[in-house]
């Protein structure tokens, strides 16, 4: 690559990584709210979660093919390696995104005896989606080998993005939902908390000991003491969510922010960390983003597109947000 | 027995994109059916084009829906089956497919909430304008990936540098030869599909015994929509063919069946293309008939398939596919002509009419797939024309693999697609004394009210 475009691929990195964060977060909640779905028999209350995240969850998912798009675009050939290593685990999770999407509609407008089919599958495809992630994310991490040990491993890492998802979801409805659907969510969020903690901790101790170059990355002298806040930070948030979720009801509403914002933060650390132990790497070990990167000239036709288009997109999410904001009121087209 | 992953993956990709774009090809037309509706209420507040909206709206987020998870999985599988796809082309492939992600995606996803959920929260004009968004937004999405299709076709504006293509031309990449006739063709032939299952379905409701004004207005919306667009499809796809004839030879003769190129070639009605003998069978012509539509004179020389022996695309399904398309897109014209002409004098359809309507709901699916079988098998065995064999482009993942996941796809998208269809019939069939409101989903059935009641 040469020189005067030796920046993209860092830009398109950091784009990239920025629509998987925005991805893991904005649909991590749909997602949680599919998995806690069944947890609640009243169907009232079903519907009212589902009514949470209705007008949102297809802009949530659009980041996913963005950043798909991105690897696709800016990465081919990487894309290619990751895609085809991977071929299950996206099956299964495009299998997952299928069922749960499809499920909006059909649950709402299929003959009413058949709304608990669409229910199930609703809730089936959210937690397929979701494990398939977290298989995804683990394999990944184990440099995209499939050996008994990465198997065991992702398998973990399924089970802690899963239950990370439903503690975002539970988060949404704290700050969605009132009276007992809100009280539900609280109960729920607590018991997904130790889950994710459990399953943070698990990564951040097996990353490192899984590859040399991550241990390298962490434990040499200046940057361990300038990443220390990273996990201080992190079990920062976990300890002011466990005090929060412990009051909550009887703290009244005006803190119900709080539990979606700390996950949302909880997210954003966990990911820095890992975004900062695979860089340079897109392919973990394999090809760095300067190696799989795309011809300058188009990626420099992309990137005009992008730094036009994102703030558009960025304003116009904010103000469906800001249109659909504060507490759930009844959902109808008219 | 060897499981063949091209093959597999041909049939995968295939059935993927057959079933996506059953979706939006009624969604971007259907967005601007909707708009249409809002701006008739607008202007006359006449409750039936309400009525008529908020009827259509469902189907159209029920579609949009269907259209969103089915094309998720095409993103990725560019990645999981073809590799040497983005690989070789991904230079020229990737920027636009970034552009309808950016541009397109975002756009109509967003503003859908807001037209499907905000009519009461925000004012007329930023409903309208969200609807106008998102109808914008599904035809932007339309040109972007037709511009990427035309390009397979008819590449241009680019170098081949140790075999990766390069763009040099960005005007020639979009603009290149066939993607003004193919967006043409495909956004007409998205217009009749809606068209036709507008009419039908609210020929169904006619047939209930359904007959509100809105039910009225969305009928002849559709017919008169119908008979509007068929000529100028017919125009469309006739300019589209010469297109084709121009760069990709051996695609026509395979439509037309014409094994030697010479004047005075029959236009084939009917016959079963046999490609070991090189000829047909149970011919039934017009004489001259392929000479003077493709050259404009009867002893016009119209390319054969013998010149490009070993190199063209399999000869049956588009000699077949382009005689079901075209069979489809005369019976829509005689139907729609028909109907706006009994609408016109008589005021209104009878049940023979509303019978023939109704088995049309859906021909515009079967023209569309027909439509596309043509063009894309009559690319082979080329993925991008003269650049890409299929064959190169393939991963590596085995046939066992590929053949598990496709039946998993194939039986999900049977079941979906029955579940669509029936969802459609079901909502058409459903009466409410008041305006359909829709609210959270259906109100759950007062089950336990039997038990309530005193026994006999």
């Amino acid at each position: 690559m040469s020189g005067d475009f030796a920046f993209l691929p860092f830009i398109f990195a950091s784009l990239m990584g920025l629509s998987i964060l925005i991805y893991v977060v904005l649909d991590g909640f749909d997602l949680g709210i599919g998995i806690l779905f069944p947890l609640t028999k009243d169907k009232e209350q079903q519907d009212q979660m589902i009514a949470t995240i209705g007008p949102f969850w297809d802009a949530n998912e659009t980041w996913l093919v963005l950043a798909v798009g991105l690897l696709l675009v800016a990465f081919p050939v990487a894309h290619g390696i990751i895609l085809s290593a991977l071929y299950l685990p996206v099956f299964v999770l495009l299998f997952g995104l299928i069922l749960r999407g499809v499920s909006f509609e059909f649950r709402a407008k299929a003959d009413i005896r058949h709304k608990a089919r669409w229910d199930f599958a609703f809730f089936a495809g959210s937690l397929m989606a979701s494990l398939a992630q977290g298989f995804m994310l683990g394999i990944y991490i184990m440099g995209l080998q499939f050996t008994a040990v990465s198997i065991v491993f992702a398998c973990l890492t399924a089970l802690c993005l899963t239950s990370g998802y439903a503690l975002i979801g539970a988060g949404w409805l704290i700050l969605k939902t009132e009276n007992d659907l809100q009280t539900q969510a609280i109960d729920w969020a607590r018991k997904a908390l130790w889950l994710s903690l459990i399953g943070m901790v698990a990564v951040s101790v097996a990353s490192p000991l899984a590859d040399p170059r991550i241990f390298e990355k962490w434990f040499s002298v200046p940057e361990i003491i300038l990443l220390a806040p990273l996990p201080i930070l992190s079990f920062i948030c976990f300890a002011a969510l466990w005090i929060v979720l412990r009051r909550l009801p009887k703290w009244g509403d005006s803190f119900s922010w709080l539990p979606f914002n700390l996950t949302m933060a909880l997210f954003a650390l966990a990911y820095i960390g890992l975004a900062y132990s695979f860089y340079p790497y897109v392919v973990p070990g394999q090809m760095t983003v300067y190696e799989a990167a795309a011809a300058p000239e188009s990626l420099v036709i992309i990137l005009i597109g992008a730094v036009f288009v994102l703030p558009m997109i960025l304003g116009y999410t904010a103000l469906s947000y800001y249109i659909f904001r504060g507490k759930l009121t009844e959902l109808r087209y008219d | 027995m060897e499981l063949d992953p091209l093959i597999l993956s041909r049939i995968q990709f295939a059935a993927n994109i057959s079933f996506h774009i059953l979706f939006p090809t009624i969604t971007i037309a259907l967005g601007w059916v909707l708009l249409y509706f809002k701006a008739r209420y607008s202007f006359s507040k006449d409750q039936k084009w309400m009525d008529a909206y908020f009827f259509w709206v469902k189907v159209f987020a029920l579609t949009f829906g269907l259209g969103v998870v089915s094309g998720i999985t095409m993103s990725f599988q560019f990645g999981t089956n073809w590799p040497g796809f983005m690989e070789t082309v991904g230079n020229i492939a990737g920027p636009l497919l970034g552009y309808e992600v950016l541009t397109a995606f975002f756009l109509e996803a967003a503003f859908l909430g807001v037209m499907l959920f905000g009519f009461s929260r925000v004012p007329g004009w930023l409903h309208t304008l969200s609807t106008f968004l998102v109808a914008f937004g599904t035809t932007l999405s339309a040109f972007w990936i037709l511009v990427l299709n035309s390009w397979m076709h008819t590449p241009q504006g680019f170098e081949m540098i140790d075999g990766v293509a390069h763009a040099t031309n960005w005007v020639g990449i979009v603009f290149n030869p066939s993607m003004p006739y193919r967006l043409v063709h495909m956004l007409l032939a998205s217009g009749l599909t809606c068209a036709f299952l507008i009419a039908g379905l609210s020929a169904y409701r006619w047939l209930k015994n359904d007959r509100k004004p809105g039910v009225i207005a969305a009928l002849r919306t559709g017919v008169f929509l119908g008979a509007i667009l068929i000529p100028m499809q017919i125009l469309a796809g006739d300019l589209h063919g010469l297109n084709t004839l121009e760069h990709q030879p051996q695609k026509v003769a395979a439509m037309e069946g014409n094994w030697d190129t010479g004047p005075n070639i029959p236009l084939l009605l009917f016959a079963l293309p046999d490609e070991e003998a090189r000829t047909n069978h149970f011919e039934i012509g017009i004489p001259s008939g392929a000479s003077l539509i493709l050259k404009h004179h009867a002893d016009g020389v119209v390319p054969g398939l013998n010149d490009y022996a070993g190199e063209h695309p399999p000869v049956a399904p588009l000699f077949l596919g382009f005689r079901i398309m075209v069979g489809i897109g005369l019976l829509m014209l005689a139907v729609s002509w028909w109907g706006a002409w009994r609408i016109w004098r008589k005021g209104g359809i009878s049940p023979l009419m509303a019978r023939v309507l109704l088995g049309m709901t859906f021909s515009g699916w079967v023209a569309t797939l027909a439509g596309w079988y043509v063009t894309e098998i009559g690319r082979q065995p080329w993925l991008v024309h003269g650049v890409l064999m299929t064959k190169d482009a393939v991963s590596d993942v085995s046939g066992g693999m590929v053949a598990t996941t496709l039946f998993f796809y194939l039986a999900i998208y049977a079941a979906l697609l029955i579940a669509y269809i029936s969802v459609l019939f079901y909502l058409a069939g459903r009466r409410r004394a008041d305006a359909p409101r829709a609210t959270l989903g259906p109100r759950p059935e007062p089950v336990e009210a039997p038990a309530r009641m005193p026994a006999e």
